[in-house]
């Protein structure tokens, strides 16, 4: 499938002096899922709100399903579904009604939004707290009913923002897989996180964003590659040992070793897997004890700091009100 | 914290979920899109279901009007008028107005609320006829609009009003009110989509309402103000509103007043609404 479900070139959206998107450029496929990933005040929800038709763009242009979001507007919101922190159902009523308000706005009869809220009720496990207001569901329930409230007429591509942003991490196994599951029926997924983990399990293909620009694009796979092959990481018996032990895998492995903040642990970028058995055998026959080693690839975390300098999780800048 | 309960074992959550995610969505059938006045009465009904599950909100609606008609009958009665049974016939027609249009304000604050926790965004990525949010509120509004003239209606004929227009003057009075106060109400959109905590909208609305009605003949003949007051009293489009509706109410209906109002009413409308629709379409 080469259909392309968004297309964007170079979308601006300015608030007073800030720039909060600078020149987007976006080719998602339709089918799977797509990762915006990036730290908060990136410019992801703007991004969205944009392509969601909420939000005019200032410059640029952008196609979602093959309708302009500004001239055809009112056809993209007919095909597109958003969910997020943003977009939110009313919690002062309960499930029930929230997912008959949308029913009857989607155009179904008394009868038939019944019947389909039931059944979606029913379906994200949401049954027992039908006729709860929604402010008293868990922070998992509430998710579950914003993502059942997208569904009610199934969207052809659908806007995640930060779904998992505070859950606990069973909630988030939810969500995750009733994302897997929709993607399974065939919808495609527009979701932002700044969770890395989060873009590495769900997304086929992640865009990097940050001051409003992309800053890299491709899979996870790929984007690990661009910032070397894989790491090891070695946590000394005693942390004595640590900068001696540092020493013989950096001559081993041609790298320079990493002193982590824990301090008995060291890490070094290996560009050849294959040498690392030999090197940590070298320091065992120094007499060096290595409690414990990993090889593994590049965590996401890596490659954020590679590309933009600095960890994804130390830039908690406020987001643009938007 | 333990309560004793027993916990019956229950299947894991989410156990199977997906299969009957993918079987929801799959019948998942395109309705005919609603039409304009069926989205805008289902608005309507939130409306109405905020009222049932927020009954807290109604307590403005209630309180406020039996605090204000018992509060000026008898603290501003004997002083006005001589006694508070006279007072209350020349004002009672007012203090209704100037209940019904405080309570105006709520449709700049029930939109704010709307944005701040996110509904707003939800509905207008929907593919409905983008005013009948708008129109739906106002419709809830005047729902409230009308309980609260019933309830400053029969406080004031329980501690001895009488309208000598009789029923017919008071139900022409009342939607008099009700036709102002929907348009106004574009006004407030506009203040709700514009500012950014329902704080600050009470601030402003406060600081437009106090004015706009004490400064009238709300509460006081204008005769009896200086002259500067007075030729602002004048002119306060609340002052005509309750001269016309104080016509209808003592069976000395002044066309030239109501006439005036509906023509305000019309302004208000023709001014604020396509302003409001063009913020509420491009709100960022």
């Amino acid at each position: 499938m080469t259909d392309l479900a968004i297309e964007t070139a170079g979308l601006v959206k300015v608030f007073g002096e800030m720039r909060a998107v600078d020149g987007v450029d976006l080719q998602i496929p339709a089918g799977g899922v797509y990762g915006v990933l990036g730290p908060n005040g990136a410019g992801k929800t703007t991004t969205i709100r944009m392509l969601a038709t909420l939000l005019e763009p200032d410059g640029g242009t952008a196609t979602v399903l093959g309708h302009d979001v500004v001239r055809e507007a009112a056809e993209v919101r007919s095909r597109v579904a958003l969910t997020g922190q943003f977009a939110s159902l009313d919690e002062d009523l309960t499930g029930m009604e929230n997912l008959l308000l949308l029913s009857r706005l989607y155009g179904y009869s008394r009868a038939a939004a019944k019947a389909r809220a039931t059944e979606l009720l029913a379906a994200f496990d949401l049954g027992d707290a039908a006729n709860k207001q929604v402010k008293a569901y868990s922070g998992g329930m509430r998710r579950r009913i914003d993502i059942a409230g997208s569904i009610v007429v199934r969207p052809d591509l659908m806007f995640l923002d930060e779904p998992t942003t505070g859950l606990d991490p069973r909630s988030r196994n939810q969500v995750w897989e009733i994302v897997r599951a929709l993607v399974g029926a065939g919808t495609t997924i527009l979701l932002t996180t700044q969770y890395l983990e989060e873009a590495d399990q769900l997304a086929d293909r992640i865009a990097v964003i940050d001051h409003g620009k992309v800053i890299a694009e491709g899979t996870s796979g790929q984007l690990k590659a661009s910032v070397g092959s894989g790491a090891v990481k070695v946590r000394v018996a005693d942390p004595a040992d640590r900068s001696e032990v540092a020493r013989l895998l950096g001559e081993s492995l041609g790298a320079e070793p990493v002193l982590e903040s824990d301090p008995a642990s060291v890490s070094l970028r290996v560009s050849d897997p294959t040498a690392v058995a030999g090197a940590l055998q070298r320091v065992g026959d120094h007499g060096l004890v290595i409690s414990e080693y990993s090889l593994g690839q590049p965590s996401l975390d890596e490659v954020f700091l590679a590309l933009t300098g600095r960890p994804a999780e130390e830039t908690q800048e406020k987001e643009v009100p938007a | 914290m333990s309560t004793g309960e027993v916990v019956t074992p229950k299947p894991a959550p989410g156990a199977g979920m997906d299969q009957r995610i993918i079987a929801a969505l799959g019948s998942g059938e395109r309705p005919p899109r609603a039409s304009a006045v069926n989205s805008s009465l289902t608005f309507g009904w939130r409306a109405l279901l905020k009222i049932k599950h927020v009954p807290e909100q109604l307590f403005d609606v209630t309180m406020f009007p039996i605090m204000f008609t018992l509060m000026f009958t008898y603290v501003f009665g004997g002083a006005v008028s001589g006694s508070p049974k006279e007072y209350l016939q020349y004002a009672l027609p007012g203090i209704l107005v100037q209940t019904i249009i405080f309570i105006t304000m709520y449709t700049a604050m029930t939109i704010n609320q709307d944005i701040e926790k996110g509904v707003f965004d939800r509905i207008r990525s929907l593919p409905v006829w983008r005013p009948s949010l708008l129109v739906g509120a106002l419709l809830g509004d005047t729902l409230r609009y009308l309980m609260a003239s019933t309830i400053v209606l029969v406080v004031g004929v329980l501690i001895g009003y009488r309208a000598p227009g009789g029923f017919v003057g008071v139900i022409g009075a009342v939607g008099l009110l009700l036709i102002f106060c929907f348009s106004l109400s574009w006004l407030w959109l506009i203040l709700g989509l514009k500012v950014r905590t329902p704080n600050a909208v009470m601030g402003m609305a406060m600081m437009i309402l106090f004015p706009l009605t004490f400064v009238s003949s709300v509460f006081a003949p204008p005769e009896t103000m200086p002259g500067w007051l007075q030729s602002f009293v004048d002119v306060n489009p609340v002052t005509l509103l309750v001269e016309a509706a104080r016509g209808l109410m003592n069976d000395s209906p002044d066309g030239g007043d109501i006439l005036f109002v509906l023509g305000a009413s019309a302004v208000l409308v023709v001014v604020f609404a396509p302003i409001a629709l063009r913020m509420y379409n491009r709100k960022s």
